[in-house]
């Protein structure tokens, strides 16, 4: 499910691409709108770690809360959502997507297509690195009165899966995943299904990798952030292991090739982007309540984001993870742990540092989100070592994902625009 | 003469500076911003324009040996002249507005005393401007709404009529009638305003002798033709999206200050700036190009608009804050920088039976610390440090500052300008300068 369903883009050309993503995700919410009727199951989960393919194994419809929560930010709802949750006795420095997915629940959960969601039959956890998450699905247990599965994923502290790393994940697999979805669903666990799934899987992450690097054309192709956020969508949730999701990235990867080859720069919320003047990288995630107008600070001035962290949270395809049908739950298990949140500090900033080199770029911004603290703790460390091991200067901005009330457009403005002439004026004197 | 405009569009006051081709400051002015940024640009840009005429005046009267007595009068008498003349016509048109007020449908059955009233206080305060461009006269803002602002109000207090004419009834025509003459621009040019001072002081200047009077006026004749000619201009500040420059004429004021404080203290590595709205930690490099910056984040906690609500709480003048911390006997620890809540810290604070120099000089201690957070962000307190901003001209904020950097960075030498507040619309004039010098 990507940002665009909810609000659709106007003056976005619409290319194949985006009109099959906004078919693919329609038929989603469609099939969970009608799942009480057609008897589907339904697990909530969540986009890190992310177990798709197992749940498609089992013919189970996922929800992801916090794209439910991104989707109402898009949509405007999200004030509204966080008032509620706050009346609720929920507290202002709660995570925001915590608190709208609590607010859209009081107000009668419906979906970002306006249709009702479905109670959930699991709550499946699996993914540990966010602490918020498991206090949200807590939350949500109290609502439902549903059970819950619980995956608890190691912190790559040193960067490294280890081997004692991934027998403990799959054990949990085995022990405690599996039979709980196979209880709720009343399905025997079938393996060979969930390699053809997983195979499907690596075809479309193959195709997603190519359009990420594209980035590393000068001048590039695509945005990596404003638009990486849509490239991600099917990927990082629903689609992943249907012949549905290979589709779209066989499509997306033909337009991407076919705008490289005609030299067009990134779409933008004004089209084409004319001129590229900055190369990016960007870390942590966007604000979703001023999306476009946040974008447009950056295409404005010609700046292209080509790598950011954010598409990374449903993980690391580009350093070379893919899928692999040939261990079925020991790639799950790498994949759990593998993504980009559940990474230590010094892997984080080996990350950006390799792109910073690997994208050519001018400089790195990073957009502190204060609730999340996935992302924003040890930033300021990251920014101050960024600088020192590349030699270009970092820039900080702070917002928040869906609570309107912490986007100051002016404040980020000024400071994008003073970044960017920052390194402009540094380029003056380099000259 | 060629002029390089830079103009620094501040949420409190508007700052132009002009520049010769050679980048030496030849005139500067300043303005309270008001609501309308275009209006507080152009009357910035008219008063660094007569205080370059007035320099033009300074430079052809020192140019002459023999009018070196006559200089050190005549240059403060035609300051003087000049501000009173642009104070009556500013007088002048609040006079049209209060009128215009007064007529208003609510006021109909009072309409003929209260214009009558009106004509009245405007020509009392009239007889008041004299005595505020006396030659010893002390003012305590230089800004036509607060000067005319105070009169006015003493005078609507003697003059109202209780059941009949209500000193509200006034106050409000002030309020109402204040804002369209500070929102539009004078249409007496300022060269015709600055020629009537110059003719004024001419015939009211003490006569040194026949000789020396028509010295004067061939010297006084000189600078008045002396053609300036503006060549471009760059805006920056918090408004600057709305200064009616284009886009490539608009420069960060991040860039701007850091540039600013190098021309002012070349050595500078740090620049510390608090505005109204926001405070900068800004780090340059040898050249004074900006490495790294820290800004406060959407909320203007602990800027200058913090002590502004404070002043306001107290009943004081925003620059009387510092000299009363200063007498404090102790630091009254203070945990909220919130502009919002600031007033109700402030009133639990009395009500606990805390002195009020104490509790400020604790007020003033919690700005600093935040500052010091975002300059911890941004690297650190390099040597040379330079403060910048409206805040840079309050004793009890400095003296926190110099203590504060000590204690956790060691000795530095810390840069405070008079004219500090100019920084950004220097650094702007800067950039105007250098991209002609590109260009060319």
């Amino acid at each position: 499910m990507s940002p665009e369903t909810g609000a659709p883009p106007r003056e976005i050309p619409k290319e194949r691409s985006m009109l099959l993503q906004k078919e693919m995700i329609a038929g989603h919410y469609q099939d969970l709108a009608s799942a009480p009727e057609t008897g589907r199951k339904v697990v909530y989960t969540f986009v890190p770690g992310n177990l798709t393919e197992l749940m498609r194994s089992f013919d189970v419809l996922p929800v992801l809360p916090e794209i439910n929560a991104l989707q109402s930010g898009m949509r405007k709802l999200s004030g509204d959502y966080i008032s509620e949750a706050e009346k609720q006795g929920h507290s202002e420095d709660v995570c925001t997507y915590v608190k709208c997915d609590i607010g859209m629940l009081k107000q009668g959960n419906v979906g970002p297509t306006g249709q009702p969601l479905p109670e959930p039959d699991l709550l499946l956890l699996s993914y540990t690195g966010c602490f918020t998450f498991m206090k949200w699905f807590e939350l949500l247990r109290q609502e439902y009165d549903c059970p819950v599965a619980m995956l608890h994923v190691p912190y790559q502290a040193d960067g490294t899966i280890h081997d004692h790393h991934r027998a403990y994940v799959v054990e949990q697999l085995e022990s405690e995943i599996i039979p709980k979805l196979e209880q709720v669903t009343g399905q025997q666990f079938d393996e060979d299904r969930l390699r053809a799934e997983l195979e499907l899987s690596a075809v479309a992450e193959d195709d997603l990798v190519w359009v990420l690097e594209s980035a590393k054309n000068v001048p590039s192709p695509i945005d990596a952030y404003f638009g990486g956020v849509y490239y991600i969508g099917p990927m990082f949730t629903a689609f992943r292991g249907t012949q549905e999701g290979v589709d779209y990235y066989r499509t997306l990867r033909a337009e991407i090739e076919e705008r490289l080859a005609a030299g067009r720069g990134p779409i933008t919320p004004d089209g084409e982007l004319e001129e590229e003047r900055y190369r990016l990288v960007l870390e942590g995630p966007p604000n979703w309540t001023s999306f476009r107008d946040f974008w447009r600070m950056f295409s404005e001035e010609g700046a292209v984001v080509v790598a950011s962290s954010y598409t990374k949270v449903g993980g690391l395809y580009d350093r070379g993870f893919r899928h692999d049908p040939s261990r079925p739950l020991e790639t799950l298990a790498d994949y759990c742990m593998g993504c980009y949140t559940n990474l230590g500090l010094p892997s984080r900033v080996d990350l950006i540092a390799d792109y910073i080199r690997e994208y050519r770029a001018d400089g790195f911004m990073i957009n502190s989100v204060k609730s999340c603290n996935s992302f924003s703790v040890g930033q300021l460390l990251m920014l101050r070592q960024l600088e020192e091991r590349t030699g270009v200067p970092g820039g900080f901005i702070e917002s928040d994902l869906v609570d309107p009330r912490y986007f100051s457009a002016a404040n980020i403005k000024n400071r994008i625009e003073s970044y960017l002439q920052m390194l402009e004026q540094k380029r003056g004197t380099a000259a | 003469m060629k002029i390089f405009v830079g103009v620094d569009l501040g949420s409190t006051t508007t700052k132009a500076v002009l520049l010769d081709e050679h980048g030496e400051p030849v005139g500067r002015g300043i303005t309270n911003s008001r609501s309308n940024y275009e209006v507080a640009s152009r009357v910035a840009r008219q008063e660094a324009l007569v205080t370059a005429r007035f320099n033009l005046v300074r430079a052809a009267l020192a140019a002459d040996p023999e009018l070196e007595s006559v200089a050190e009068g005549f240059l403060p008498l035609l300051e003087r002249t000049f501000r009173r003349e642009q104070y009556r016509e500013q007088l002048e048109r609040l006079r049209v507005e209060l009128q215009s007020a007064a007529r208003r449908d609510r006021h109909r059955e009072i309409h003929g005393e209260l214009r009558d009233l009106v004509d009245r206080i405007v020509a009392e305060m009239d007889e008041l401007a004299g005595r505020h461009y006396g030659a010893l006269a002390v003012r305590k803002s230089d800004f036509f709404r607060d000067l005319a602002g105070a009169d006015y109000m003493i005078l609507a207090e003697r003059y109202a009529r209780p059941g009949e004419i209500e000193f509200e009834t006034l106050s409000g025509l002030f309020d109402r009638a204040i804002l369209p003459v500070e929102n539009s621009v004078s249409e007496t040019s300022v060269e015709d305003l600055v020629g009537r001072a110059l003719d004024a002081a001419l015939t009211t200047a003490p006569s040194g002798g026949q000789g020396e009077t028509e010295r004067l006026a061939v010297a006084v004749d000189e600078a008045r033709s002396t053609r300036i000619e503006e060549v471009s201009s760059v805006g920056t500040g918090y408004g600057r999206q709305r200064l009616p420059f284009p886009k490539e004429q608009i420069r960060s004021e991040i860039l701007c200050h850091g540039l600013g404080a190098h021309v002012m203290f070349p050595a500078t590595r740090t620049v510390l700036d608090i505005g109204g709205q926001d405070t900068k930690a800004i780090q340059v490099d040898e050249n004074g190009i900006v490495t790294s910056f820290q800004m406060n984040d959407r909320c203007a906690a602990g800027c200058g608009r913090y002590l502004g609500y404070i002043a306001d709480e107290m009943n004081l003048g925003v620059h009387e804050l510092g000299p009363l911390a200063q007498q404090a006997t102790t630091c009254v620890k203070i945990n909220s920088t919130c502009t919002v809540f600031a007033g109700a810290e402030l009133r639990e604070r009395l009500s606990l039976g805390q002195k009020r120099e104490d509790i400020l000089a604790g007020l003033h201690r919690a700005i600093v610390l935040r500052a010091m957070s975002l300059l911890a962000r941004s690297g650190g307190v390099e040597e040379e440090f330079t403060f910048t901003g409206g805040v840079a001209r309050n004793p009890a904020a400095v003296a926190a500052l110099h203590q504060l950097v000590a204690e956790n960075y060691g000795e530095r030498t810390v840069n405070i300008s008079p004219d500090s507040i100019y920084t950004g619309a220097l650094g702007a004039a800067l950039f105007a300068l250098s991209a002609e010098r590109k260009a060319a």
